[in-house]
């Protein structure tokens, strides 16, 4: 398989005036073509900053200390920005962002705001850009779209104005489209729908997909592999399948069981505790140590590498050395899993 | 646990044909709650589930009394608290009655410290003799939330979103209320921060048997907190019920819809999942009238 975008050895750190944070520490990530990858962890894991990093959104107080990031064969790390602005963003790679209210013009007409980019980066008439934004708001699910070109964002309902982002993503035929929490501020219902239309677009144009997300109902939903972020690093990654039925970190553990299901009826949720660490201070050893019950001698003392599982699994954790000890998953994940399994089953 | 507590037990919250409206301009007037009635009993916890824009925040806050009611009666605690209040009710609704607010930064003072923010209702009702008990109390609510008692010196922008949500839960708790509304109180949180406190919001309700009206539109966790359910949807109650009926029998087809959508952390499930439409475009609820399915199951059809 091969990969549209890989992301190597990603090392950030930002300067503030309460000193330097080491934001991401290392980090891989790989989006073979035309498949859907999601990035999952809580706020303050780095999954936006790997992602702004990709699109040269960074802020002015980061610096990249090591690593690449490869678009077929091109290091976008090494490009200069303003080649990077004509010749990648919008056209090769788009971005969709979480909240659609912020990320529309409100004193442009929704027409306009989608036909810009394409005469920015094309040479196209104004005709053919209005009859290709017209195209793209059919696409996106919009009705009676002819009228709704001329609309301010205003007019538009949460779920219709994410689709009018989306349209404007798509607008310069990208080939990679990177969704930041596309659904977080949406309703289920709404949600649903707005996941079946990137996933019914992605089979049409043949894009590969980033989701950045804390929900794993959503990620469950679209993604072929996942990639769990935990301060500033992957810690697991693994096929959709393996992350849910078969997870190995206890972070993801962790994540798995706070989320109940429909299933659910234990007393009480299994919950992570603590919350994450501070980056200021560069943690000692594993990072989810303080927070880990598993936690062994070593955990506090050196950080663990990745450890194979199959072809595609892969996890941080010393439980998976041959040396630790085994232990047994939490009861309620254990109920969780076979449940979650059981149900896979039936479905096929 | 209303199969125990509902048929012996008075309701401590009524809510009857409440119907909440904003005129905008003259001719132009929001009608968010329409005709809405429901009962919480002591202890339970209610889900005030729907879309954005169905209500469930209204509702909320016109029961608090944030908002002046159009129509309809809401009795508390024996006493009717829809229309103008007197002071005598007015000290009781405040006293018996908290809420937890969606955004844990916003909803604090940043320029009070959190033992000032907790004690304020303290002060107000005068529940304590003299200084030491108050900080007495503050900081056994603060440890009952998990945070300890030297916080009280901090401000809230020290605390971390969980923290701060925590101190959300400690100010409305240390009025020792019998129903605390819970707007949203975790959807801006983290989700291993989410667990932690809706395990803290259960322990709570054990331990002082207060009830809990739970507006959230995650509706796993509604699922997963509730004895029982409200349906929401334009600003109409169109289904209600115990949870076990809602989830395993949902008979609105709104109700259906919002189920099918509803995400499962499980992909061989999810990636086969069909969502069930609902077109209400045709549906007057107006003229709709309640139905008993069974119990305490009640559809608008």
């Amino acid at each position: 398989m091969e990969n549209i975008l890989s992301i190597k050895n990603l090392d950030i750190t930002f300067r503030t005036n309460a000193g330097n944070i080491h934001a991401i520490r290392g980090v891989d990530i790989y989006l073979p073509t035309g498949k859907t990858v999601a990035l999952v962890g809580e706020s303050g894991s780095g999954k936006s900053v790997t992602m702004k990093a990709v699109v040269g959104l960074l802020d002015s107080n980061a610096i990249i200390n090591s690593g690449n990031i490869f678009y077929k064969a091109i290091d976008l790390l090494t490009l200069p920005k303003k080649e990077l602005r004509q010749k990648i963003n919008g056209q090769q790679i788009a971005m969709v962002f979480q909240d659609p209210m912020t990320s529309l013009n409100p004193t442009m007409q929704i027409g306009d705001q989608i036909t810009e980019a394409m005469f920015l980066h094309k040479k196209i008439s104004k005709a053919d850009a209005q009859q290709k934004a017209l195209e793209l708001l059919n696409l996106v699910g919009i009705i009676d779209a002819e009228k709704r070109m001329k609309n301010y964002p205003h007019q538009l309902s949460g779920g219709m104005r994410q689709r009018v982002v989306i349209a404007i993503a798509l607008s310069c035929e990208p080939k990679i489209l990177i969704c930041d929490e596309p659904t977080t501020a949406l309703d289920v219902t709404v949600q649903a729908r707005i996941l079946d239309l990137i996933k019914d677009i992605q089979a049409q144009m043949g894009l590969s997909v980033i989701y950045i997300t804390h929900d794993l109902g959503v990620v469950a939903k679209v993604a072929d592999f996942v990639n769990v972020m935990y301060a500033g690093k992957i810690i697991e990654t693994g096929t959709v399948e393996e992350i849910f039925y078969d997870p190995r970190h206890p972070y993801t553990w962790g994540l798995l069981s706070a989320m109940p299901d429909l299933e659910t009826d234990d007393d009480r949720l299994y919950s992570i505790p603590g919350s994450p660490p501070n980056l200021l201070h560069e943690p000692k050893g594993d990072a989810f140590a303080a927070r880990n019950k598993f936690a062994m001698k070593i955990d506090m003392e050196a950080e663990p590498p990745m450890f194979k599982i199959s072809e595609t699994h892969y996890a941080a954790t010393w439980l998976l050395h041959p040396d630790a000890p085994k232990v047994e998953l939490p009861p309620e994940l254990k109920s969780r899993l076979q449940r979650a399994r059981k149900a896979a089953e039936n479905q096929l | 646990m209303n199969e125990e507590l509902g048929i012996r037990n008075e309701p401590l919250l009524q809510v009857s044909n409440l119907r909440q409206h904003f005129k905008i301009s003259r001719s132009f007037t929001v009608k968010a709650v329409n005709n809405v009635s429901f009962e919480i009993y002591p202890g339970e916890t209610y889900g005030l589930v729907g879309e954005s824009g169905s209500g469930k925040t209204t509702i909320g806050r016109s029961i608090i009394r944030l908002y002046d009611p159009t129509d309809g009666k809401i009795i508390f605690n024996y006493s009717d608290i829809s229309g103008d209040l007197d002071n005598k009710t007015r000290r009781m609704l405040r006293k018996n009655m908290q809420m937890i607010f969606q955004d844990p930064m916003s909803s604090l003072n940043p320029r009070k410290k959190i033992g000032d923010i907790i004690g304020e209702g303290l002060d107000i009702f005068k529940l304590y003799s003299n200084l030491k008990e108050r900080n007495q109390i503050i900081g056994d609510i603060l440890k009952k939330v998990g945070l300890s008692p030297a916080h009280a010196e901090r401000y809230p922008q020290q605390f971390s979103g969980g923290q701060r949500q925590r101190v959300g839960i400690a100010r409305a708790l240390v009025m020792n209320p019998k129903l605390i509304i819970a707007d949203e109180c975790i959807s801006a949180l983290d989700v291993s921060i989410q667990a932690q406190v809706v395990n803290l919001m259960k322990d709570i309700q054990d331990e002082t048997k207060c009830a809990y009206l739970f507006i959230a539109h995650d509706l796993s966790m509604v699922k997963y907190i509730s004895d029982r359910i409200g349906v929401l949807h334009k600003g109409y109650l169109v289904e209600t019920g115990s949870t076990k009926d809602i989830f395993s029998n949902p008979v609105h087809p709104y109700t259906q819809s919002l189920l099918s959508a509803v995400p499962q952390p499980n992909p061989a499930v999810e990636k086969n999942r069909r969502l069930i439409p609902y077109d209400a475009s045709k549906v007057d609820y107006e003229k709709c009238s309640w139905h008993q399915v069974s119990g305490m199951h009640f559809v608008l059809n």
